[in-house]
C-alpha cells in the first residue's frame, strides 16, 4: 500500500463533514467509493416588501437576500487500489458527524478489504449482491443522466456518438465484461435475469495476455494490441481460399480460425501481433454471444460494461466492430460513460432506500464530475497530472422529478440542442473561444453582485480557474460530459458558479432591470391598446422581440414599423391568420429574461390572449441562470403588474392566469426535464399552444423540437456568429410559428 | 435401415474412369478418400494402364506417405457398392502444408496421363487450384465445402451398416463414471444443427438433403487450440497437445465460479464448477509461474471446446434444433472434448439437447466431393 501519497482533499473527497450513507466497490484494481452528503448552498431569495415599510427602501420593488439552502449530493469517488488505505484513512479523519454505522460493499474485492475497511472506517461491512447493484446503477443512470449511452465510432469525427435518454428505458441487454461474462436482460427497476455468460472475457484477455508476451498489466497488454497485427497470427478466409469466401458472403480478411498460423514450432511471433489477434478472437467471441442472446430475447438496446470495457477505446472499438459484422447493423453496441460506477452507485442506493432516491430526478453536477477519460493519460495528460488517477462524480438531488413535456410529438427522437459541437468542430471552437472571452466578464459580475462580502474576489478567482479549466478539458474531450452543446457549457458555467456560492451574480441587475420597467408598464399598455387589432397584434411582436425601451413618444413608430421584415425566419402572416380564428385554449409560455423582455414584451402578450380568452400558464426556472426571470420573482412582478392592470389581475383571481416553475436552473431549456407540476398543468388545461422565447430556448435549444400542438418559436439572435451560421445578420430575427399539421410546416431553417 | 436419396443415387451405374477420389482442402489438413475397386476382372486388370495400377498400389499397400500422410485404416469402408462397382474407401490425410510434396508426388506418377477429373472441395481448391494445375497438370473441379460436407454426412450415415455405428453420443454426460459411448441410429434426421470443427467452426441448420443454410460460424476452432497450444507449450502437432491436455489439470489455469464465490453463486444458478473466467487464474503472477504446460494445454482445450459448445446451444435455440451433430478434424482421438461437448450440451440444456457424433468426422467434406465426382448434383 502506497501511504506516501497526499490526497488534495478539498477537490477529491468533498463535503465528508455531512457525510451519510456509505457504499463501496472493489474491483481488481479499481476502488469506487458512494457517499450522500447534504450540501449547504448559498440561494438567492426575493421577497417582496412589505407595503407599509416600502417607503423606507427606495424604489425597489422586492427585496433580494442570500440564504442558506440545504440540498442532497451524491458523491463517487474512483480511484486505484493501492489507494485504498490511504483513503479510508482520510474519510476517517475527516468524517465529523455521522450517524452511520454500516456500508454497503460489493465487488470481488469487498471480501479481501472487508477487515480493513471495518478497522479503519469503523462501519461495519455489509455485502450486497454484485449483479444487483449493477443492474440498480445502470438503471439509475440510465434514467437521470442525459447521454449517459454511447455508440463508439473509431473512424467518425466525433467518436463518441451520445443516444438521447429514453423515455422508458426497458427492457435491455446487460453483457457485463470482467473476468468472465455475464449477459443480464432487464425487464424492470426489480425484475433481471442473467440470461446467460462465457468464461472467455477480461480474465482470458489478461492471463492468456500475460502467459503470451510477458506483458503483466492489463493496460499494457491493450497497449501492445493497439499496436499489432493480428494477421500474422490469424488463418483468415483468404489464407485458406486465396481470396473470399464468395457464395458465403466471407470476406477474405475475415479471421477464419483465431491463432491459426501459430500453429507451428519454428516462427516467433511479436508481442504486439499475438495481443492483437487475442483482443480480436475475445471480442468478437463476446459479440457473437451477446448477439446470439439479443436474438434470442428479441432485444435491440445492448449496454457493454466491465473492466474490459471501462474507458479503452481498444476494446470498444472491436466489441462495436463484431456486433456490427454479426447483426448486420441491426444492434448498435452501447456504452456508458459511468460504466465504472454503476456497481458503487447501485451499492449505494441499496443503502439509501429508506431515503427513497427514486423517487427524484438527478442531475450531474458538471462542477463536481471529472468527465469521460478524465483519467485516460491518452486522452488527457494534463488532467492526469493534476489530479492524479482520481475520477469523480457528483449528482445533485432537484426538486422534484423531471418529466417530458406531454405535448412532444415523439419524446424517444427528441433532442433539445440545435447543434451538436461534439461533432462540429468549427462551432465547437468558436464556442469556446466565445465562452473564454467572457470570462472575465463573468467574473467581474459575480464580484459585483456580492459587495458586501469581501472575500467574494477571491471565490470569483477560484470559479474563474475551474470554468477555465473545465473549458480547457472540453477542448480536448469534447466528449467529457455528453454530447458539447451550448447548454452544457452554459449549465456548466452555472454549476461551476454555484459551486463558488455565486447563486445569482445578476440579482442585483435583474432586480434594476424589473424595476424600471414597470415603471413603463402602463403607458405601453396603454399605446399598445390604442391601436387597431391588426396593428396591436404585429406590435405585440414586435414588442416582445425588441427587447429594448423605446422612448415612449416614437414607440408607435417603432412598434408599427415593418422594415427588416421578412424576417430570417417570418411567419408571421400565418400567426396572424390564425389569431383571426377561434382563441386558443391553454397557452404555456416559456419565458426568458427579466426586465423590459418579461414586463414589456411578454405580459401585454399574455394580456392579449387573455383577453382573447385563452388560458395562461407562464414558466419560468426554478433557480437562477443568467438574466432569465425566475419564478420567485415572476410570482411579485406578476402581483405588482397585477396591481396596475385589470385584465391581469382578472387572470389570476379566476384562475386563467397561472405560474409554474420548469425545473430548470438553465438559460436553456431542454422539454424532456420539466418539472411534474409543469406536465400536469399542461395535460389538465388541455395546453394547445406553446410559446418559447430567447435565444437560449428557442434557437440553441429546440430550434428543431416537433411539438404535437401549435408552437411559437420567437427570438433575435444576437450573436453574428450565430446569425452568420444561419444565413442572417446581427439582430435578425426567428418568428417560427408551426402547426403539426405535415402541409403547415414552415419552411425549416438549415445552418449553411 | 432408412434409404436415403444420396444412396440411391450410387446404386446406380455410372461409367466414370478410375482412380475415384475425392479431396477436401481444408486450413491444416488435406482430407483425401480413395474409392478401390475390389472387382477388377481380369480384363480390366489387363486394360489397367501401368500408371493407374502404381498409384492403386501405392495407396493401398502402405498407411503413412511420405513424412506427413497417414491412411486411417480404422476408418476404412470395406465392401462398398458404389455406381455398380464393389470396393474399399479409404481415407486418407496430410497437413496442408505439405500440398506441393504431394503436387510433386501426383507429377512424378504421372497422374495427369489418367485424364481423370479431380473433385476437390475446401478452401484450398481454390487457392491451389493454379499451383495443381502448373506443378502437376492437373484441373481441378471445385466444389463448395458446406454442400459437400453434407452429402459426404448423409451418404456416409446410410451406408455403414457393419462395424461400429457410424452415428454415436455419449449416455450418462454428465456422470464421468457412467459416461459411456453408444450407437445412434440418425433416422429422421432433420432438423439438425451440423457443427464443422476444422481449422475454424461452421454451423449449419439441416432441413433436408438440399435444403441448408450456414447459422454463423467462429475463429476460435481447431486451429485455435493447436496455434495455441503451440505458443503456449512448444508442441508441435495436434497429437502432442491433445496427449499433454490429457495428462493436465484445468482447474489450475481457469477461475471457477467457486474461486470466486466459494461455491455456487445460487442467485444465477451457477454451479461452483463452472468456469468463470478462462485463464483467469492467469492474472496472477504466482499462479502463472505454478502452472505446468500440460495444465495449459488442457485449459486451451476446454477453452476452445466448452466456447463451441456454448455457440452451439445458442444457435439450437435460436433455430430451434433439438439434435446436433458434431463433425471436423479437431474431435479426431479427442475424446476429451467429445465428451466435453456432450456434457455441455445436456447439462446446460437441462437434458433438452443431444450431441451426437460420427466416426468419419473430419472426412466427410471429401466423401461429398467423390460423390459429386460419381453423380454431379
Amino acid at each position: 500500500m502506497d501511504k506516501s501519497i497526499t490526497l488534495p482533499p478539498d477537490e477529491i473527497f468533498r463535503n465528508l463533514e455531512n457525510a451519510k450513507r456509505f457504499a463501496i466497490d472493489i474491483g481488481g484494481s479499481l476502488t469506487k467509493l458512494a457517499y450522500y452528503s447534504t450540501v449547504q448552498h448559498k440561494v438567492a431569495k426575493v421577497r417582496s416588501f412589505d407595503h407599509t415599510t416600502k417607503e423606507a427602501t427606495g424604489d425597489n420593488l422586492y427585496e433580494i437576500s442570500v440564504q442558506e439552502e440545504v440540498t442532497a449530493r451524491l458523491h463517487f469517488i474512483k480511484f486505484e487500489n493501492a489507494y485504498i488505505e490511504t483513503c479510508l484513512d482520510f474519510v476517517k479523519d475527516h468524517l465529523v458527524n455521522t450517524e452511520t454505522k454500516v456500508i454497503k460493499a460489493t465487488g470481488g474485492g469487498a471480501h479481501k478489504f472487508k477487515e480493513l475497511i471495518e478497522r479503519k472506517l469503523g462501519l461495519k461491512v455489509d455485502k450486497e449482491d454484485e449483479m444487483t447493484c449493477l443492474i440498480k446503477g445502470c438503471n439509475f443512470v440510465l434514467r437521470n443522466i442525459p447521454h449517459e449511452a454511447f455508440v463508439y465510432a473509431k473512424h467518425a469525427d466525433s467518436e463518441f456518438r451520445f443516444q438521447t435518454t429514453q423515455p422508458d428505458i426497458f427492457p435491455y441487454l446487460l453483457v457485463n465484461i470482467g473476468s468472465g461474462v455475464s449477459i443480464v436482460k432487464v425487464e424492470s427497476e426489480d425484475k433481471f435475469e442473467r440470461i446467460g455468460g462465457s468464461s472467455i472475457g477480461g480474465g482470458t484477455f489478461w492471463g492468456l495476455g500475460a502467459l503470451l508476451t510477458k506483458t503483466k498489466r492489463f493496460d499494457e497488454l491493450l497497449q501492445l494490441a493497439s499496436k499489432g497485427q493480428h494477421t500474422s497470427v490469424d488463418m483468415l478466409v483468404k489464407d485458406i481460399y486465396g481470396g473470399s469466401y464468395g457464395s458465403l458472403g466471407l470476406t477474405g480478411d475475415l479471421i477464419a480460425s483465431s491463432f491459426g498460423k501459430s500453429a507451428t514450432a519454428d516462427k516467433e511471433f511479436s508481442k504486439e501481433d499475438m495481443a492483437k489477434s487475442l483482443l480480436h478472437m475475445i471480442s468478437n467471441d463476446i459479440g457473437q454471444l451477446a448477439c446470439l442472446y439479443a436474438k434470442l430475447h428479441n432485444l435491440s438496446r445492448v449496454y457493454f460494461g466491465g473492466f474490459f470495457i471501462r474507458g479503452h477505446p481498444v476494446t470498444m472499438h472491436t466489441i462495436t466492430y463484431s456486433i456490427n459484422f454479426f447483426t448486420k447493423g441491426e444492434v448498435q453496441a452501447l456504452f456508458l460513460r459511468h460504466e465504472g460506477y454503476l456497481g458503487a452507485i447501485g451499492a449505494f442506493l441499496k443503502g439509501a432506500e429508506e431515503d427513497n432516491p427514486n423517487q427524484y430526478s438527478w442531475g450531474e453536477n458538471y462542477a463536481g464530475s471529472s468527465g469521460l477519460m478524465s483519467v485516460s493519460p491518452d486522452m488527457n495528460p494534463m488532467q492526469r497530472a493534476r489530479s492524479g488517477t482520481f475520477d469523480m462524480l457528483e449528482m445533485d438531488r432537484l426538486e422534484g422529478k423531471l418529466v417530458n413535456l406531454p405535448l412532444l410529438q415523439d419524446a424517444s427522437s427528441y433532442i433539445p440542442d440545435t447543434v451538436d459541437l461534439t461533432e462540429d468542430a468549427h462551432a465547437r471552437e468558436y464556442w469556446l473561444y466565445c465562452f473564454e472571452e467572457a470570462l472575465d466578464g463573468v467574473v467581474k459580475r459575480a464580484v459585483a453582485s456580492q459587495p458586501d462580502m469581501p472575500e467574494a474576489a477571491e471565490r470569483a478567482e477560484k470559479f474563474r480557474q475551474k470554468y477555465r479549466h473545465k473549458l480547457q478539458t472540453l477542448r480536448h474531450q469534447p466528449f467529457a460530459y455528453g454530447s458539447l452543446t451550448v447548454r452544457s457549457l452554459l449549465d456548466t458555467r452555472e454549476h461551476c458558479l454555484n459551486e463558488f456560492n455565486f447563486p445569482d451574480p445578476y440579482s442585483k441587475i435583474k432586480q434594476r432591470e424589473n424595476d424600471m420597467a414597470l415603471k413603463y408598464y402602463q403607458k405601453a399598455v396603454k399605446c399598445l391598446d390604442e391601436l387597431s387589432w391588426e396593428e396591436r397584434q404585429y406590435a405585440l411582436v414586435r414588442v416582445e422581440l425588441m427587447d429594448v425601451i423605446c422612448p415612449v413618444s416614437s414607440l408607435v413608430d417603432c412598434l408599427l414599423c415593418s422594415a427588416g421584415r421578412p424576417w430570417l425566419v417570418d411567419s408571421y402572416d400565418q400567426w396572424f391568420e390564425r389569431l383571426k380564428g377561434p382563441p386558443h385554449k391553454c397557452a404555456m409560455f416559456f419565458v426568458d429574461n427579466s426586465g423590459v423582455d418579461i414586463i414589456l414584451g411578454v405580459m401585454p402578450f399574455v394580456r392579449e390572449l387573455l383577453s382573447r380568452g385563452t388560458e395562461v400558464v407562464l414558466a419560468s426556472n426554478s433557480g437562477p441562470a443568467l438574466n432569465d426571470v425566475t419564478n420567485g420573482e415572476l410570482q411579485i412582478l406578476t402581483e405588482s403588474i397585477a396591481a396596475m392592470d385589470p385584465v391581469i389581475q382578472a387572470g389570476l383571481r379566476e384562475d386563467r392566469l397561472t405560474l409554474v416553475q420548469s425545473g430548470s436552473s438553465s438559460p436553456c431549456l431542454d422539454l424532456s426535464r420539466l418539472d411534474k407540476v409543469l406536465a400536469m398543468v399542461v395535460r389538465e388545461r388541455k395546453t394547445d399552444l406553446v410559446i418559447i422565447e430567447g435565444m437560449g430556448r428557442a434557437i440553441h435549444t429546440n430550434y428543431y423540437a416537433m411539438l404535437r400542438c401549435e408552437s411559437l418559436k420567437m427570438a433575435v439572435i444576437k450573436n453574428s456568429w450565430l446569425a452568420d451560421r444561419l444565413g442572417g445578420k446581427l439582430f435578425s430575427v426567428v418568428f417560427k410559428y408551426e402547426v403539426p399539421a405535415p402541409s403547415q410546416h414552415s419552411a425549416a431553417l438549415t445552418p449553411s | 435401415m432408412y434409404l436415403n436419396v444420396e444412396k440411391r443415387k450410387t446404386q446406380e451405374k455410372c461409367d466414370i474412369t478410375f482412380p475415384w477420389f475425392g479431396m477436401d482442402i481444408g486450413g491444416t489438413l488435406v482430407k483425401l478418400v480413395y474409392f478401390e475397386p475390389k472387382d477388377i476382372t481380369a480384363e480390366e486388370e489387363q486394360e489397367e494402364v501401368e500408371n493407374l495400377k502404381s498409384i492403386r498400389r501405392y495407396l493401398t499397400s502402405n498407411t503413412a506417405y511420405g513424412k506427413t500422410g497417414i491412411r486411417d485404416v480404422h476408418l476404412e469402408l470395406q465392401d462398398l457398392t458404389l455406381c455398380g462397382r464393389t470396393g474399399n474407401l479409404h481415407f486418407i490425410r496430410f497437413p496442408t502444408h505439405d500440398l506441393p510434396a504431394f503436387l510433386q508426388m501426383g507429377r512424378n506418377k504421372h497422374f495427369s496421363s489418367l485424364h481423370t477429373t479431380l473433385c476437390a472441395t475446401g478452401g484450398g481448391a481454390y487457392k491451389f487450384e493454379a499451383d495443381f494445375r502448373t506443378m502437376a497438370d492437373l484441373q481441378l473441379h471445385k466444389l463448395d465445402e458446406l454442400d459437400c460436407l453434407i452429402r459426404g454426412v448423409l451418404y456416409i450415415d446410410s451406408v455403414v451398416s457393419s462395424g461400429p455405428s457410424e452415428c454415436y453420443y455419449f449416455e450418462n454426460p454428465t456422470d464421468p463414471d457412467r459416461c459411456i459411448q453408444r450407437p445412434y441410429t440418425l433416422e429422421n434426421p432433420y432438423p439438425l444443427l451440423l457443427v464443422n470443427i476444422g481449422s475454424g467452426v461452421s454451423i449449419l441448420a439441416v432441413y433436408s438433403e438440399s435444403n441448408y443454410k450456414r447459422v454463423t460460424g467462429t475463429s476460435l476452432g481447431g486451429g485455435t487450440f493447436l496455434g495455441l497450444c503451440c505458443l503456449l507449450t512448444g508442441c508441435s502437432t495436434f497429437e502432442e497437445a491433445l496427449e499433454m491436455a490429457s495428462q493436465g489439470e484445468s482447474t489450475r489455469v481457469d477461475k471457477l465460479v467457486r474461486d470466486i464465490y466459494g461455491g455456487d453463486y445460487e442467485r444465477f444458478g451457477l454451479p461452483g464448477w463452472a468456469v468463470a473466467s478462462s485463464f483467469g487464474n492467469m492474472m496472477s503472477k504466482d499462479k502463472r509461474e505454478s502452472v505446468s504446460k500440460e495444465d495449459l494445454a488442457r485449459a486451451t482445450l476446454v477453452t476452445i471446446t466448452n466456447n463451441i459448445g456454448s455457440i452451439t446451444r445458442m444457435c439450437a435455440l435460436n433455430e430451434n434444433i433439438e439434435r446436433v451433430v458434431f463433425v471436423g478434424n479437431f474431435l479426431r482421438v479427442n475424446t476429451l472434448s467429445m465428451k466435453l461437448l456432450a456434457y455441455a450440451m445436456d447439462y446446460w440444456s437441462k437434458g433438452q439437447l443431444k450431441a451426437l457424433f460420427l466416426q468419419h468426422e473430419g472426412y466427410f467434406g471429401a466423401v461429398g466431393a467423390l460423390l459429386e465426382l460419381l453423380h454431379p448434383s
